[in-house]
Parts: structure tokens; sequence; C-alpha cells
């Protein structure tokens, strides 16, 4: 048998009950060809240092526990290989955030943006159940479908490099969201959340680097759906100018 | 002081059951003020890794009907469903599903603009609700987004319950753990509902995420609820072989067959009881087919240490309908099992996934406890019997969960505070039973030898197939981890964020649920549904009609039993 590879995982580490600041801690450890990052992390807490605190559930990219930046690149540790990455992976806690300890972010601001956008259907009248289900076209369907695969990761905002100077900027992941809600047949919420998209920063704070596409695990195009948000208000509101001077001629 | 928070309705976990009826206790009554406490955000709740679909009869549809999606549920459970919860189910799921459609779920669709479905094991008829194969990711974002129009839903995010509020007999709250300080809280209420899942984190090789640790499951039976029906544990027959990673059943749904070393469709070719269903049996059936071909030599060798395996053949699907259909079986098989299911088979092989039995409540998803109700994967409401269908399950967190909402909103205003200085006093000493298990020293046990202790025994005493031998072994072996959980010495002693401690909780909870399962299986001597003992080959009506009970004790686990609410449908011989 050949010996086991070995890898070194340096890892992010503060408890703000003994650390004055974040230090960086190594575990030199034995690692499988198949080993994602996070295989790396579980190994160190049950085998090394139980001390160590991450966040993960469902080790198949699909619960968005996991995000962390490795090697500096914002990721999901269930996805990312190890084999990706060389004899020493740096693993630190998303960009952008405030850290609770070790490798876990505090997300509640994320929480109030993903709010702020009203993610949800909205209606003049709601329907009934009798009603039945509503009708929609696989194309209209497809129209959202992509901004609708977001699984709150915070991978983007780990990217944004809007966020870094603006922190309050509503982000990729909630205006997405904010976005597939309008492009969907079933909603008439569009003005209302247009409003929040006008805001100071809402929309027209993105720089479009286009980062938070790049790193997307679930191919949401966060980006795409700023342009197009973008657009639907700049039109929104030429319509209006074209309109008031018509009241006024 | 002990910190308080008072509601009205507590509901304790955020995944699709516990978001469900979050939702419709606000609604019930709008001065109705919920807590919906868990130990993660709700989007990171394990519903989310539900794939292949929702089952409900279509509204419309002609070839289907009420009877038959009854029939289908009470002959997949092995005639252990209870008829009465059935036909409710049947008839409240295209009503749930179309409430959900309002709310935004993106479900497929066909051409004409209706609502898509896909057939499904042990469904006669498509009807099969789906979001491409992300069905429970789409439903329970869906919830979550939908919940957050009330602002009468209080959540408390990564607050673990760690043990119920009960006096006089009525439970009226739970101690939270603020898991980001460390702090305990009082959180009242005057009914309480549990929703906290499953607890496949029992087995090694499972397809739960490793929130799934059976939190409400313990906490009940601590307080002298029953566990009901825990034999009946569900290994979905197509798990990544080394992860447990799950490949949907909708993979069958959309035409893939299961394949094994020399080629052969052996659901066709050989008598597994499945009939012409072949691939769409239903899951105990053919997770039982996988092992028999395994142990007749017609595996898989896979090289190095995961053992033997099955593949699973959608090729000739072909790569749009893959791509339009199966999105996230191809992401899932290129991404964790380095092969690409347009053109390699997928290997595959049985992987504990679900468990039938849970908290023992009836069909309003009430407890023997006043007070306390439990719905999802967590409760037992003998929907499932001793096997569930696939796409069943997603449906039963809206049916149930709207429905024991009801319920614990008329038995919240229908009740009087209770006795508040009892209550915090109770708060008090779980949170100095906290701080001394937090970074405790004791024996030369840690965390994760006793947490394989006990996957390896549950392994062995309670797969695919049982004995009698294995059983009882499992249960005097659970019983010695147990002694051994007692001795485990921990590192962290900090209060932020000390996942060392949540995972100590966990595992106590787990070798509860544990506990249960291994007692209530080796006292059912015949094979019914999920619970195959090679000892008793037959289904034995005449003695084992019944559902089982597990009872918590200091000095050890009590079974007893219970009917089985028959109907309509007398049991038959259950071949396809």
């Amino acid at each position: 048998m050949a010996e086991p590879k070995k890898k070194t995982i340096v890892v992010t580490r503060f408890d703000p009950d003994k650390d004055e600041a974040p230090r960086q801690q190594s575990y030199e450890i034995p690692v499988e060809p198949d080993w994602k990052v996070l295989d790396a992390l579980n190994y160190i807490k049950d085998h090394v240092d139980p001390t160590l605190s991450h966040r993960w559930s469902c080790r198949m990219a699909v619960c968005g526990s996991c995000g962390m930046n490795v090697d500096g690149e914002p990721k999901l540790t269930c996805k990312d290989a190890l084999s990706n990455h060389g004899d020493t992976v740096e693993v630190t806690p998303l960009a952008n955030f405030p850290v609770v300890r070790d490798l876990v972010v505090e997300i509640e601001g994320f929480m109030e943006k993903f709010q702020k956008v009203k993610p949800f259907i909205l209606r003049a009248k709601e329907l009934a159940v009798d009603d039945g289900p509503t009708r929609q076209s696989p194309a209209e369907l497809d129209d959202f479908r992509q901004f609708s695969m977001c699984i709150n990761c915070m991978l983007c905002y780990s990217a944004c490099p809007v966020i870094s100077t603006e922190p309050d900027f509503l982000g990729p992941a909630a205006i997405a969201l904010g976005h597939r809600y309008n492009l969907d047949t079933r909603d008439q919420g569009q003005a209302e959340r247009n409003k929040v998209f006008r805001e100071d920063g809402g929309i027209f704070a993105c720089s479009y680097a286009g980062e938070c596409s790049e790193v997307c695990p679930k191919h949401v195009d966060p980006s795409g759906a700023i342009q197009q948000a973008k657009l639907g208000n700049v039109i929104d509101w030429l319509t209006g100018l074209v309109l008031r001077r018509g009241d006024a001629r | 002081m002990v910190d308080v928070v008072r509601h009205d309705v507590v509901i304790v976990g955020g995944g699709g059951a516990g978001l469900r009826a979050a939702i419709a206790a606000v609604e019930a009554d709008p001065t109705l003020s919920v807590a919906l406490v868990s130990k993660v955000y709700p989007m990171r709740s394990h519903t989310v890794s539900a794939e292949g679909g929702a089952a409900a009869v279509p509204p419309g549809a002609v070839d289907d009907s009420l009877e038959k999606h009854a029939y289908d549920t009470v002959k997949g459970s092995d005639f252990l469903g209870d008829q009465d919860v059935i036909q409710y189910f049947v008839q409240e799921a295209p009503k749930e599903l179309t409430r959900l459609e309002h709310w935004g779920c993106p479900w497929s669709r066909n051409p004409d603009g209706t609502v898509a479905t896909r057939p499904f094991g042990g469904m006669q008829t498509p009807r099969t609700w789906y979001a491409t194969d992300k069905v429970g990711f789409h439903m329970l974002h869906t919830l979550f987004q939908h919940s957050l129009r009330f602002d009468r839903i209080v959540r408390y995010d990564e607050q673990f319950v760690t043990k119920l509020l009960v006096d006089g007999g009525q439970c009226r709250g739970v101690v939270a753990l603020d898991v980001r300080t460390g702090q305990v809280r009082a959180v009242l209420g005057r009914s309480v509902i549990l929703a906290t899942g499953g607890a496949g984190k029992v087995w090694p090789f499972t397809t739960n995420g490793n929130i799934k640790t059976g939190d409400g499951m313990s906490l009940a039976y601590r307080e002298g609820v029953a566990l009901k029906d825990m034999e009946f544990v569900q290994y979905h027959p197509t798990g990544l072989p080394g992860t447990g990673i799950l490949i949907t059943e909708a993979s069958r749904g959309e035409g893939g067959y299961l394949i094994n070393s020399e080629g052969e469709r052996f659901l066709v070719s050989r008598d597994y009881g499945v009939g012409t269903k072949a691939e769409l049996g239903p899951r105990d059936m053919i997770s039982r087919a996988i092992i028999q071909e395994i142990e007749a030599g017609r595996g898989i060798k896979l090289p190095g240490k995961i053992g033997e395996y099955a593949h699973l053949d959608l090729r000739h699907l072909g790569k749009a309908k893959l791509e339009a259909r199966l999105p996230f079986v191809l992401e899932l098989s290129r991404t964790y099992a380095g092969v690409d299911p347009v053109t390699q088979p997928i290997p595959i092989r049985p992987v504990l996934h679900y468990m039938m039995g849970g908290v023992d409540v009836n069909i309003d998803g009430a407890t023997v406890m006043p007070g306390l109700y439990a719905i999802g994967e967590a409760a037992c409401f003998s929907l499932n019997g001793a096997n569930r269908l696939g796409s069943n399950s997603l449906t039963e967190l809206l049916v149930f969960g709207a429905r024991a909402a009801s319920h614990a909103v008329r038995f919240a205003k229908g009740s009087a505070a209770g006795n508040e200085s009892a209550l915090l006093e109770q708060t008090k000493a779980e949170g100095a039973r906290i701080d001394g298990i937090r970074g405790r020293k004791r024996g030369g046990e840690t965390l994760a030898g006793v947490r394989l202790a006990m996957n390896t025994t549950m392994e062995s005493g309670t797969g695919v197939y049982r004995e009698q031998a294995s059983m009882q072994k499992a249960v005097s072996e659970v019983a010695a981890i147990k002694q051994r959980y007692a001795q485990v010495s921990l590192s962290d002693a900090s209060k932020v964020f000390n996942t060392e401690l949540t995972a100590m909780l966990e595992l106590g909870n787990l070798l509860d649920v544990a506990e249960a399962v291994a007692l209530a299986a080796v006292n059912r001597k015949e094979s019914r549904g999920a619970h195959a003992c090679r000892d008793f080959p037959k289904r034995n009506d005449g003695e084992y009609l019944h559902h089982s009970l597990v009872h918590y004790g200091e000095a050890g686990p009590r079974f007893s039993k219970k009917p089985v609410t028959l109907g309509t449908w007398v049991p038959e011989e259950r071949k396809y």
C-alpha cells in the first residue's frame, strides 16, 4: 500500500471569546483522491481538532450552507474538488460578511436584503384553490426559471466588488430573486419591487463586474438579471417621461 | 435571569412541513403569533434535497382518481397505512399542490400550460408533479419566500431546541440553545409542533444531510410520547456508492433502466414481484432486487473499498431529454461520481433514505400529550405504513402540515397560560445541563468514535435485509453504545457557534432513535414492506397487522402495539 497522499489545509480560526483577530491554523492530513474541500474540513473536525467550526449539511450542492473562500475564490466546499488545489489549500470565511467564528459568517444582513425585494407572488386579488392551477407556458416558465435556481449560498456576495465598498448594496442574489418574481407571469408586484430596485443601493449601484455570475455554482447569472432589471427600469422611466410629456401637451 | 419569548404556537423546524404549518397557523387566525424555531436557516432544511416530485391527482385528470391514488398508497404501505389518513391525504393533495402553484412554485409545464406530471414507483398513473428534478428545492424556497409575507411568523434561526417544556402534563414551549451565543432561551407557546425531519444519520450510508438527526423524535420520546413503526426505514434503490448522494427515482420515471454486471435489465428478466412495472416498482422491492443481484454474483465490482453496485442506465433517453428533465442528475453524477449519464451508466446501490416511522400522532397531528403535535418525516401519521411511495412525502408535508397547524391553533386558543415560573425553572435547569456538557471532560470516548459505532451497528442490524440474531445484537449494542456516549470527552468550551456541542446533543438524539428502531425491528417477526427478515420471509397478518410503539424508559425502552385502521381495502398479497 502506498502512503496516503497528504495535504496541508490552512484554515482561518477566530473565536471572539478568545481571539482579538482572526489567525491561520495549518493541519496536515491524509486525503483521498475523490475528496471535496468539505471532506477535508470534516476530517479535521472528526479526527484532529473538534473545535473547528463550519456550516454544512446536504453535501450535494443544494442546501447552500458550506460556502467559503478556497484559495481566495468563493466556492461551495462540498462541490469543490480538493484535487483542484495544490498541496497547500487555504480556506477562509466568505469575504464581505462579518465573521461569527472560524469559517462561519453572519448572514443576517443578507436575510434583510432578501426580504426587501419582496420575494413572493404579489397579486391584486389572491387566487382561490378552486380556481385551479394557473396556466403558464413552458416559454413563460423559461423566462424566469434560471433566476429561481439560487440556493442562497452567498458566493456572489463574497465575489462582488460593489458590496466590499457599499455594504448596503442589495447584491446579486437578492436582485436576481426579485427579478425572478418580476418575470413570473403569475405575479403583479413589479412596480413595488422596481421601487426597491431604484433606491440607493439598488440595481444602479451595480458596476457590472460580472464576478457574481462567474462564481455562481448554480449558473443563475445574477449579473444578467441585474442587467435585465436595469434595462426594464430605464424603459419604465423613459416611458413614464414620455407619458408625462404627453400629459402636459 | 432566563431569557423568555412568548408566542401562541411554537413550531420546531423550518423545512417544508414547518413552513407550511407556520403559514397555515397565521392564516387561520389574524391575531396569532407563531415562533418558527430552527437549528438552521429554513432554506438549508433537508426538504431542499428532495428531487423527483410530489404526488397528487392532477385537477381534471381523466385517467386518474383519488381512489386510485389511495389504493396505490395502501398497497405500497403493505397494508400497514391507516386508510382514513390515506383517504384524507389523497383528497387534500391536489389542493395543496395547487396552493403551492399559486405561491409561485415553478412546476414544469405541458405545452398547453397545465402542470406536467411524471410516472413514479408504485403509482398506476403519472401523477407526480415536478419542477425538473429539484422539486424539494423549489418547494422549500417557495414556502420560505411565501412565509416572508407574514410578520407574525417570528423566526428563531440557528436555535437548537434541546427540551420540551412540559407542565401539568401539557406541552407549553421549548428550550432553545442559541447556537451563535450559547445562551438558552424559553420559547413559550400554548401549543408546540415538531417538524424536525427524519434521522438518516443513524446510518453510515444515507442520502440525508448532516442535520437529519432525529431531534424532534427524541424530544417527544424523552417526554413519554411513543415512537411508532420505527422498524420501517426506507432504502432508496439509487444512491451513489461512497457518498450516498441521491439519484432521483424520476430517472426511472423518465425511462431509465437498472442493469447488472451481465448487462441485463434484471427487473424485467427475473421475478422480483414487480411484474410489468419493472423499474417503476416500489422502492422496497427494487432495493431488495439490487441486493439479491449483488449476492448472486451479478453486482458490478468497484476497485477499492466501496463494495458492489448496479448500474442505472439513462443513455437511451438522450441528451436533450436528460438536460430538460434531469439536469440535477447530470450535475450530481458528473460532480460526485465522475460519470456523464449521457454517455455512461451511473453506479448506484440502495441507500438509507427515509423513515416511515416517527412520533406517534393521530390524523390531526396530535400526540398523546396535550399541546404537542408532530408533522413531516419526524411524525408517523401512518400514511406510509411499511413502505412509502416515492413523491408522497413532499405532499405529506403540506397536507398534514396544514391540518396539524389548524388543530394546534384551535388548541392554543382554548388553552390557559401555564405556570410560567415552573417553565422558567425548567429552562434554567436545562441551561445548566448544557453548560455541563460544553467542553466537558469524561472518559476516553470520542464523539466520532461513538457515532461510528452506532452507524456500524445499525447498518449490520437494520439493513435492507435483517435477521433476528443481527437485530437482537443491535438492541444490545445500542444499549452499550449509550453507555459509551456517557463517557465522551469534548474539547470545545466556547459559547460561540460551538458545533461540537450541537453534534454531541444530536448524537444523543440519534441514539434514542437507534434504540427505538432496533427494538421495533426485533419485535416484528415477519416481512412487510421495508422490513425484510430472512428468518421470516412472509407477511403474517394474523400476528403482525399492527403498528409498533416504542416507549422511552430510564432503564431501557419498552415495546407495545397499536391497531391499524383498515377501510375500503382488505389486506391481500402485495404483487405488482
